[in-house]
């Protein structure tokens, strides 16, 4: 399935304003096709935008969150070719072609993927932003060499952050599903 | 973040042309290569590397990892790191550089970054990451805000008046110690760069991080053949126990037969301005019983040209233990 969605590139990356005359020649936009969950979304992007803001600003999938906007937080963790990443530290035309899969491409309410019906379950957030992106390295997780103890699963689950302090109920949430599935 | 145009060079051939217009190279330059992106795209997000042109290399063939004819691995220069860090011949035959490898940054970020990448990793420095404070190394001339400041994370080992920023990279303290080679093709054809040469301390010239030239592509980088015997300890010591950069580690392939060390390569990481190889405590170890006071012997050797700045003497110390655990534990293994 194929569908157009141009949106104005009229959010403001970054703080510079000035016009700097070695760039002034660059073209605004450039046409990238990006496949999310499935559907090829085809899109004109400021080279600029990072996956994260087009996953959730261009494409309007909003599911996946900003934390840090650094690689510091894992609240961004999304999928590119099966691999957890972090969206917000690569851009997305280097990402054309791949298969990127988002927390709406995991389940759906009716029917949660094993992971979010876990962490549902095992009450593995409080207030939720950084649960996307959990999940997301999660089930990554499930892929990945991680021996079978808890503290091989907190070593994996390092890059996501979570202010609330669920920590010990996220992992008992993926050690369920690692021993359930 | 500036603006910039974006290239997908189609083969090795024009991206080493397209870089070689860059009025410096690499790390800071106008028209930079793309891998992994973690490091360059953070830094264009504060506007600390501000390249008119990026040139993604990501497509190129740099991304396998392969058998040598001399019984060596060569590592593609776009091999992510979680790849490389799992790959079974570096598990087994390079242990130090698959532990370095995963006891740096997080899952999602080794599965972006690259061996290359890694080897042009940029300092942590905050003063360096701000654009608001002066910085040698990002404004040359400009002065150095860490030697006067929060230095509690900088280096011991290799700083100069003018910087004191510590390479951040666990991957090139292991790579140091295994006596990589980086390969690299430019404008004047192929050669290769012995690991120790690779980066420059800061000296009077901060800014210049390597001895790339623009055009200069790194392709890959050779291991040597695998020490038969040798054992492998990486040890980073940090503030917490994971994903945090090293405030000292150490990286050590040593051989012990019937007590005595016949080999011994290390190299230590957060504490020097370079992945910090010291030939000091290999010689202090070879031919020598392997024991307590040996390792610490090695360790003072390791040390002994350190200069603290006013937040980070600790370090010394640290560092001296760290490498005589590490000695320990693979002397044990």
């Amino acid at each position: 399935m194929e569908y157009k969605s141009v949106y104005a590139n009229d959010y403001i990356q970054g703080n510079s304003t000035a016009v700097d005359e070695s760039t002034a020649n660059i073209a605004a936009t450039v046409p990238v096709v990006l496949r999310i969950n499935g559907y090829n979304h085809q899109l004109d992007i400021d080279p600029r935008t990072t996956l994260l803001d087009c996953i959730r600003e261009t494409v309007g999938l909003t599911g996946t969150k900003k934390g840090c906007d650094h690689g510091q937080c894992g609240a961004c963790t999304v999928h590119v070719n099966g691999k957890r990443v972090t969206s917000c530290l690569t851009l997305t035309l280097m990402h054309d072609g791949h298969e990127i899969t988002t927390i709406e491409g995991l389940g759906t309410p009716d029917a949660l993927h094993p992971m979010q019906a876990a962490f549902v379950a095992f009450d593995g957030y409080q207030c939720g932003y950084c649960t996307s992106g959990q999940i997301m390295s999660a089930v990554a997780l499930l892929n990945e060499p991680c021996g079978p103890d808890d503290a091989a699963v907190k070593e994996l689950m390092s890059g996501n952050i979570c202010r609330c302090g669920a920590y010990a109920n996220i992992v008992a949430a993926i050690q369920h599903v690692r021993k359930n599935t | 973040m500036r603006m910039f145009e974006f290239h997908r060079p189609e083969n090795a051939a024009s991206a080493i042309a397209a870089g070689a217009q860059a009025k410096t190279a690499q790390q800071g330059a106008d028209i930079r290569f793309l891998a992994g992106g973690t490091t360059l795209v953070d830094l264009m997000k504060l506007e600390v590397e501000t390249p008119r042109q990026l040139l993604d290399i990501n497509r190129l063939p740099f991304d396998k990892i392969d058998d040598l004819p001399n019984g060596g691995l060569k590592i593609g220069a776009t091999v992510r790191n979680s790849d490389l860090a799992h790959h079974a011949k570096v598990q087994k035959d390079y242990a130090v550089l698959s532990q370095a490898i995963l006891s740096g940054a997080s899952a999602q970020l080794r599965n972006l970054a690259t061996t290359a990448g890694n080897l042009l990793q940029r300092t942590r420095c905050m003063y360096f990451r701000d654009n608001a404070m002066p910085c040698n190394k990002r404004e040359p001339g400009t002065g150095c805000a860490a030697i006067t400041g929060s230095n509690r994370m900088l280096a011991i080992l290799g700083a100069s008046e003018h910087c004191i920023a510590n390479n951040p990279s666990d991957m090139c303290v292991a790579m140091a110690a295994l006596e990589a080679t980086i390969h690299v093709q430019g404008t004047k054809g192929s050669r290769e760069i012995a690991f120790g040469d690779f980066h420059l301390l800061p000296g009077n010239t901060p800014h210049r991080e390597t001895v790339l030239e623009p055009g200069d592509l790194i392709t890959h980088v050779a291991l040597p053949p695998p020490i038969r015997g040798s054992r492998h300890v990486y040890l980073k010591l940090r503030d917490r126990e994971s994903y945090e950069f090293a405030l000292a580690s150490a990286a050590v392939v040593i051989s012990v037969e019937r007590g005595t060390v016949t080999y011994a390569r290390v190299a230590l990481g957060g504490v020097g301005t370079k992945p910090w190889r010291s030939r000091e405590a290999e010689n202090e170890l070879t031919g020598k019983p392997a024991n307590a006071a040996n390792f610490r012997s090695a360790a003072e050797a390791a040390l002994r040209g350190a200069k603290p700045q006013s937040e980070n003497g600790f370090k010394i110390e640290l560092a001296k233990r760290c490498l005589t655990h590490a000695l320990q534990t693979a002397s044990n293994a």
